[in-house]
């Protein structure tokens, strides 16, 4: 792989930048591989990346049905953050957010991470209490936050309605948190898989799993069987689907989740903003769109759209919290597919079926996830025994009770 | 939008009902095993296709029915109220 740097930019300017070579290859599958992982997006792309890097396995093979990143990868809002408030999540997420701020140097891709901060708000003296008590616990995890008097929230984010409807009494904000640019990561870990030899495969769904004695022995796809040592799921909303072609279970609602863009404006807002009760959360985007969203239409759903009762929602808690964006024009509007667990904590790590390992359940918050998710799954696909970041979060977590409930804890999770 | 028709009330927009999620779940007996009760209480078909669900009209008449609907298209396929059993495919409601 030829390395993207200052030099190359300048050659290339002299050819009128017709001469770059693509980013990474596009292979006939072969017939075997040691490991076939489901799923081009940022999860799978990136456990196909760790595999190869950390662990030396490149007999490896990334499946999609449609085109990489085309998913939930494209469709989220870049949201990248480690707030959480039970440690098993804190130092799950933490340790992804540290690989995402060394991940353009190590992918030689510029992911954009801006560690702007996110602010989250309280609108009661009694949501306040909780947020104390959020913040505490996101502090003895060992992790940035501090909270913030409503006339600190007011010098942080001046065009902030802090008499809305439901007053703003206070908040916390955890500065390494921010944005990142989403199609970068995916194209990031796509680039750089491949030149370390694994296939990425794209319009190549998987149909069915060829198990033999409860172990999986390969996949059927639409071109044709492929035999694999091991197999990785990682398709986010279809986790169902393609758990039931392969026999099992799992405790997930798949539910279109929204999000939307304004027209682009003169830089206004500088961290992103989440307000847990209202269910809204807003930022500006580098080229000056404000992106925003909230809860998911709550009702099983696999269309790739949102309905208006929700987008209307979305909309109404946005303006109430910032009237000045009131004449903005919107200008695109879509939804990914969330699978969403009981316990709003991903389901990784082995599955009834020997070989077979899932990365899902991600739910409404996925992409800030994608290293540490990539960097576990390749580890636990290795040794066939959950990396003790993840070990907590197994599918087996439901029959004993073990939930790890952070919709309880932490409201929304974006 | 969904336009979802209540068995009481008629047709009448989604914003009016709350979705109880997967319908004809059977509790399993006090002394079932842990992974039974485990797959009663989390595990969910949540297919993608026809799904049979279970809805309450809050903002109308309160009572709940049963929707078999398709998670793709969100056709809604059939009404039917609660305790009766699914419908076979390509009944109308």
């Amino acid at each position: 792989m030829r390395g993207y740097s200052f030099p190359a930019l300048v050659r290339h300017a002299l050819t009128g930048h017709r001469r770059w070579p693509p980013a990474w290859r596009s292979p006939e599958p072969k017939k075997s591989y040691d490991v076939v992982i489901v799923g081009a997006g940022g999860h799978g792309l990136a456990t196909a990346y760790y595999l190869a890097r950390n662990h030396g396995v490149t007999d490896v093979a990334v499946l999609d049905k449609g085109w990489l990143g085309g998913g939930n990868s494209g469709r989220n809002t870049q949201v990248t953050r480690s707030n959480y408030f039970w440690p098993q999540s804190a130092a799950f997420y933490d340790r992804s957010l540290k690989l995402y701020e060394r991940l353009g140097q190590e992918l030689n891709f510029n992911v954009m991470l801006s560690q702007r901060g996110i602010l989250t708000l309280a609108h009661s003296r009694h949501e306040l209490e909780g947020l104390r008590r959020w913040t505490n616990a996101i502090l003895i995890n060992g992790i940035d936050s501090e909270l913030l008097t409503p006339d600190e929230i007011k010098r942080e984010v001046p065009l902030i309605n802090l008499d809305a409807r439901f007053p703003i009494v206070g908040g916390f904000i955890q500065r390494r948190g921010g944005l990142s640019r989403h199609d970068a990561v995916v194209w990031g870990y796509a680039r750089a898989a491949s030149a370390l030899g694994v296939d990425i495969v794209q319009r190549c769904e998987v149909t069915g799993f060829d198990i033999e004695d409860g172990r999986v022995r390969g996949v059927q796809t639409r071109r044709g069987a492929i035999a694999a040592g091991r197999v990785c799921l990682a398709v986010a909303g279809h986790t169902s689907v393609l758990a039931a072609r392969a026999g099992f279970r799992v405790p997930i609602t798949s539910m279109a989740l929204q999000a939307m863009v304004t027209e682009p404006l003169e830089p206004c807002l500088g961290t992103v903003v989440l307000s847990p009760v209202i269910h809204s959360y807003v930022a500006q985007s580098d080229r000056g769109e404000l992106v925003f969203g909230g809860g998911a239409d709550v009702y099983t759903s696999y269309a790739q759209r949102g309905a208006l009762p929700v987008l209307e929602d979305n909309v109404a808690a946005l303006l109430e919290l910032f009237p000045a964006f009131s004449r903005l024009k919107l200008m695109r509007q879509w939804a990914g597919i969330v699978d969403i667990t009981p316990d709003t904590t991903p389901i990784m790590g082995r599955t009834p079926v020997k070989g077979l390992y899932l990365n899902g359940g991600w739910g409404t918050g996925g992409y800030k996830a994608i290293p540490a998710g990539g960097e576990t799954m390749a580890h636990t696909i290795v040794n066939d025994q959950a990396h003790p970041l993840i070990a907590d979060f197994s599918l087996e977590r439901f029959a004993r009770g073990a939930l790890i409930d952070e919709g309880a804890a932490a409201g929304v999770a974006h | 939008m969904l336009r979802i028709p209540c068995p009481w009330c008629g047709v009448r927009d989604e914003v009016e009902y709350r979705f109880g999620g997967e319908s004809h779940l059977e509790r399993p007996a006090p002394d079932a095993a842990d992974a039974h009760w485990a797959d009663y209480l989390f595990n969910r078909d949540n297919p993608s296709g026809v799904h049979h669900e279970r809805w309450c009209h809050s903002y109308g008449c309160g009572q709940w029915f049963n929707l078999a609907r398709d998670t793709v298209t969100h056709q809604i396929i059939a009404v039917y109220r609660m305790g009766e059993p699914k419908p076979a495919a390509g009944e109308d409601g």
